[in-house]
C-alpha cells in the first residue's frame, strides 16, 4: 500500500460512500472515525519503513504514480497528515452538532483528500489544479440545492478559479527566471503573476469581500471548515515556491511584501471586527486577520519563522472549529445573528455563548487561551525586527479584542428578567465542552503540540534547514 | 502552411464566439457559441498537443456545455434579468469587445517573444478568450453568465498553456476542471432558477 492511496484515495472513496447515507449520526461516526484512524496511522506507522507486527510486515510506500506524474508523501509529511486528519476528525464529529453532517462530511473528506494530493503532487506547481478541484467541490458544501446562490459563493468560485491560471503561468515563468537569473523583466513578470495568484487564492485585501458575504449566506460551520483548511494548504503551497526558488526566499522585497500584506490583513480584519454588528461577520473578519498572522509569520527573517507558522495551525483550526460550532448552534436556534437579536443569548445558550467568546478571545491572543502562545511569539519576533510593525500588530490585536468584548457584552446583555437555561442538545454540549477545554489546554500547556510540530519544518528542503 | 491557416480561422471563430457570448442573450444560441468556442480551442491546442490529447479539451468542453444546456432546458420560461450596472447595453459591450481585440492585437506579438515557438495565432486566440472572458465577468452578474465567462477564461488560458506544458496529468486535470465547472454551473443555475419555477 502507498501513502497517497491511504491518505488521498481512501478519503475520496469514503466521502463518496457517505454521500449515499441519510443518517447524520452514521455519517458523523464514519467520517470522524475514518479521519481519526488516518491520523492515527500517520502518527504510528512510519512511511517508507517496514513495520513488524508479529509475523506480519507492513510497509507504506511514499510514492504513487498517476498519469506519468508522482504523488509523494514522504515521512517528513507525516506530522502534517496527523494534524490535518486529526483536526478533520474534530470538525466531522462536531458536524452533527452543527446540523451539517450530511453535506460537510462527504464533501469535506473529498476536499481534504484533494488538498492532501496538492501537497503530494510533483512537480508541486500542479497543486494549483488540485486546489481548484477542491474549490469546485466546496460549492455544493456551501450552497444547499434549495437555496439561491448569493454573491459570496459566486465570488468565492470566481476568485479561487482566477488564481489557478496565474499560479500555473507564474510557475512556468519562474523556471525561466531560474535559467536566466539576470533577466529583470522576467523576474518582475513572474513575481507579479505569483503575487496575483496568491492574492486571489488566499483572499488578500481587497479581494476578501466574499468571506463575510459567504459567512452570512451559508452555514457558518461549513464556511469555517473551508476557512481553516484552504488557507492552511494554500500557505504550504506558497511556502513550496519559497523553498524551491532561492531568489524568492532571499529577496528582501518579497519578505517586505509579505509583511506589509500580513499587516494590512491583520489591521483591516481587526478594525472591521471591532465595528461589526453581526456575529457571522465578526468571525469572517477574524478569519481574515488569521491569514494576516500566517503571512506575518512567513515574513520573519529569523530561523524560527517556519516553526511559528506551524505553531499557528493547530490553535487556528481549533479556534475556528469552536467558533463555527457555537455560531451554528445559535443560528439554528435563534435565526438572525445581528447584535440586536443576539442580546441575552448567554442566558439560554451559556455553553455556545462561552465558546463563542473564548474562541474570539483566543484569536485575539488573550492569555491562557490557545491563540496566546503563537501570537506572543510572533509579536516578539516582529518586535525584534521592526518596532513599527510590532505596534501595528498591536493595533490589529486590539481591534480583534474589541470585537470579542463587544460580542461578550451583547451576549450577556439582559433584555428582561430571564432565568438561566441550558438549551443546547447533549451532543452540542459535549462538543462545545471539548472545544473549550482544548482552547485552555493549548493555552496553558502549549508544549503538548511540540511532538507534532518539531519535525514539520523538515517538509521543506531549504526553508526548514 | 495549412495548419497556420487553420489556426487563424480558429482565432476568428474564437473572436466571433466569445464576442457573441457577450452580446447575445438567447440561451440556446449561447450554448451553440460555447460549443463552437471549444472547437476553436481544440484547433489551437492541437498546434502543440497530439490531436488525441487536444480532443479531450473538445469533448470535455462539449460535455460541460451539455450539462449547462440540460439544466437550462429544464427551465424553459426563464428570462435573464436586466443588469443593474451602468453603463450597459449592446453598443457598450460591442465597444468593449473592440477594445479587447485592440489589446490582443497589441499584446500578442510581445507575449509571443516571451514564449518562443508558441505561435502568434495561439497567443492571439488565448488572449482574446481571456480578455473577452474577463469582460464578460465584469459586465454580467447572472450565474449562467459567470459560468460562461469562467469557461471562456479557462479555455483561453488552456490554449496558451498547451504551448508550454504537455503533461498528460495536467491535460487530465484541466479536463476535469472544465467538466467540474460545467457541473458546478449546472448546480448553481438549478439552485438559482428552482424557487422561481416553484413559485410560478
Amino acid at each position: 500500500m502507498s501513502a497517497p492511496t491511504l491518505w488521498i484515495l481512501l478519503p475520496i472513496l469514503v466521502g463518496s460512500f457517505t454521500l449515499l447515507l441519510l443518517r447524520e449520526r452514521t455519517v458523523a461516526v464514519i467520517g470522524g472515525g475514518t479521519s481519526l484512524v488516518l491520523a492515527g496511522i500517520a502518527l504510528i506507522v512510519p512511511i517508507d519503513e517496514a513495520l513488524r507486527i508479529g509475523p506480519l510486515s507492513l510497509k507504506i510506500a511514499s510514492t504513487a504514480s498517476i498519469l506519468g506524474r508522482s504523488f509523494i508523501l514522504p515521512p517528513t509529511d507525516a506530522p502534517l497528515l496527523v494534524i490535518i486528519f486529526g483536526m478533520c476528525a474534530l470538525w466531522f464529529f462536531g458536524a452533527e452538532a452543527a446540523g451539517v453532517a450530511l453535506r460537510l462530511i462527504p464533501l469535506g473528506l473529498i476536499i481534504t483528500a484533494l488538498l492532501v494530493a496538492s501537497i503530494a503532487v510533483q512537480p508541486f506547481l500542479y497543486a494549483a489544479l488540485l486546489i481548484e478541484l477542491a474549490v469546485m467541490t466546496a460549492v455544493p458544501l456551501l450552497l444547499p440545492s434549495n437555496q439561491k446562490p448569493g454573491r459570496g459563493v459566486i465570488r468565492f468560485l470566481v476568485y479561487q478559479t482566477l488564481a489557478m491560471p496565474f499560479l500555473l503561468f507564474a510557475g512556468w515563468l519562474l523556471a525561466g527566471v531560474e535559467a536566466s537569473p539576470g533577466d529583470l523583466a522576467l523576474t518582475v513578470q513572474s513575481t507579479s503573476m505569483l503575487g496575483l495568484g496568491f492574492v486571489f487564492l488566499l483572499a488578500i485585501f481587497p479581494l476578501y469581500t466574499w468571506i463575510p458575504q459567504l459567512m452570512e449566506e451559508s452555514s457558518p460551520y461549513a464556511v469555517g471548515f473551508l476557512l481553516w483548511l484552504l488557507p492552511t494548504i494554500a500557505s504550504i503551497f506558497g511556502m513550496s515556491f519559497l523553498d524551491r526558488y532561492a531568489w524568492l526566499r532571499t529577496s528582501p522585497g518579497v519578505l517586505a511584501g509579505l509583511r506589509g500584506i500580513g499587516l494590512l490583513m491583520l489591521i483591516s480584519g481587526g478594525l472591521w471586527a471591532a465595528f461589526q454588528r453581526k456575529l457571522e461577520r465578526l468571525m469572517a473578519y477574524t478569519a481574515i486577520a488569521e491569514t494576516g498572522f500566517i503571512l506575518l509569520a512567513l515574513s520573519l527573517t529569523t530561523a524560527g519563522s517556519l516553526d511559528l507558522f506551524f505553531l499557528l495551525i493547530i490553535p487556528r483550526g481549533l479556534g475556528l472549529a469552536v467558533w463555527a460550532l457555537a455560531l451554528s448552534v445559535l443560528k439554528k436556534e435563534n435565526g438572525a445573528l445581528e447584535f440586536s437579536s443576539a442580546q441575552g443569548l448567554a442566558r439560554a445558550y451559556p455553553l455556545a455563548s462561552a465558546a463563542l467568546v473564548l474562541a474570539a478571545l483566543s484569536t485575539a491572543g488573550f492569555p491562557l487561551l490557545a491563540g496566546f502562545p503563537p501570537r506572543l511569539a510572533l509579536w516578539q519576533g516582529l518586535a525584534g525586527e521592526s518596532i513599527g510593525t510590532a505596534i501595528w500588530f498591536l493595533v490589529g490585536i486590539l481591534g480583534l479584542l474589541t470585537g470579542a468584548v463587544r460580542m461578550m457584552a451583547v451576549l450577556v446583555m439582559q433584555k428582561e428578567e430571564t432565568n438561566w437555561a441550558l438549551k443546547e442538545s447533549w451532543i452540542q454540549r459535549g462538543m462545545l465542552s471539548i472545544g473549550i477545554i482544548g482552547l485552555f489546554l493549548l493555552g496553558i500547556f502549549p508544549q503538548i503540540m511540540r511532538p507534532f510540530l518539531e519535525s514539520l519544518p523538515l517538509m521543506f528542503q531549504h526553508l526548514g534547514r | 502552411m495549412l495548419a497556420v491557416i487553420l489556426a487563424w480561422i480558429a482565432v476568428i471563430l474564437l473572436l466571433a464566439t466569445s464576442a457573441g457570448l457577450i452580446l447575445n442573450s438567447d440561451w440556446r444560441l449561447d450554448l451553440g457559441l460555447l460549443a463552437a468556442q471549444y472547437l476553436g480551442a481544440f484547433v489551437l491546442a492541437a498546434q502543440h498537443w497530439p490531436v488525441g490529447m487536444a480532443a479531450v479539451k473538445l469533448v470535455t468542453g462539449w460535455m460541460a456545455t451539455a450539462a449547462i444546456g440540460m439544466t437550462l432546458n429544464a427551465f424553459t420560461s426563464h428570462e435573464e434579468r436586466p443588469e443593474q450596472f451602468w453603463p450597459r447595453g449592446r453598443a457598450f459591450r460591442l465597444f468593449m469587445v473592440g477594445m479587447v481585440v485592440v489589446l490582443a492585437a497589441a499584446a500578442a506579438p510581445r507575449v509571443e517573444t516571451t514564449i518562443p515557438g508558441i505561435g502568434l495565432p495561439v497567443v492571439a486566440g488565448g488572449i482574446l478568450l481571456i480578455g473577452n472572458g474577463l469582460l464578460h465577468l465584469g459586465t454580467r452578474s447572472e450565474v449562467t453568465r459567470v459560468i460562461y465567462a469562467l469557461l471562456t477564461i479557462l479555455a483561453g488560458f488552456e490554449i496558451i498553456y498547451a504551448g508550454v506544458e504537455s503533461s498528460i496529468l495536467v491535460a487530465a486535470l484541466l479536463a476535469v476542471i472544465n467538466l467540474g465547472l460545467g457541473l458546478v454551473g449546472a448546480y448553481l443555475i438549478n439552485a438559482e432558477l428552482s424557487p422561481e419555477e416553484e413559485a410560478a
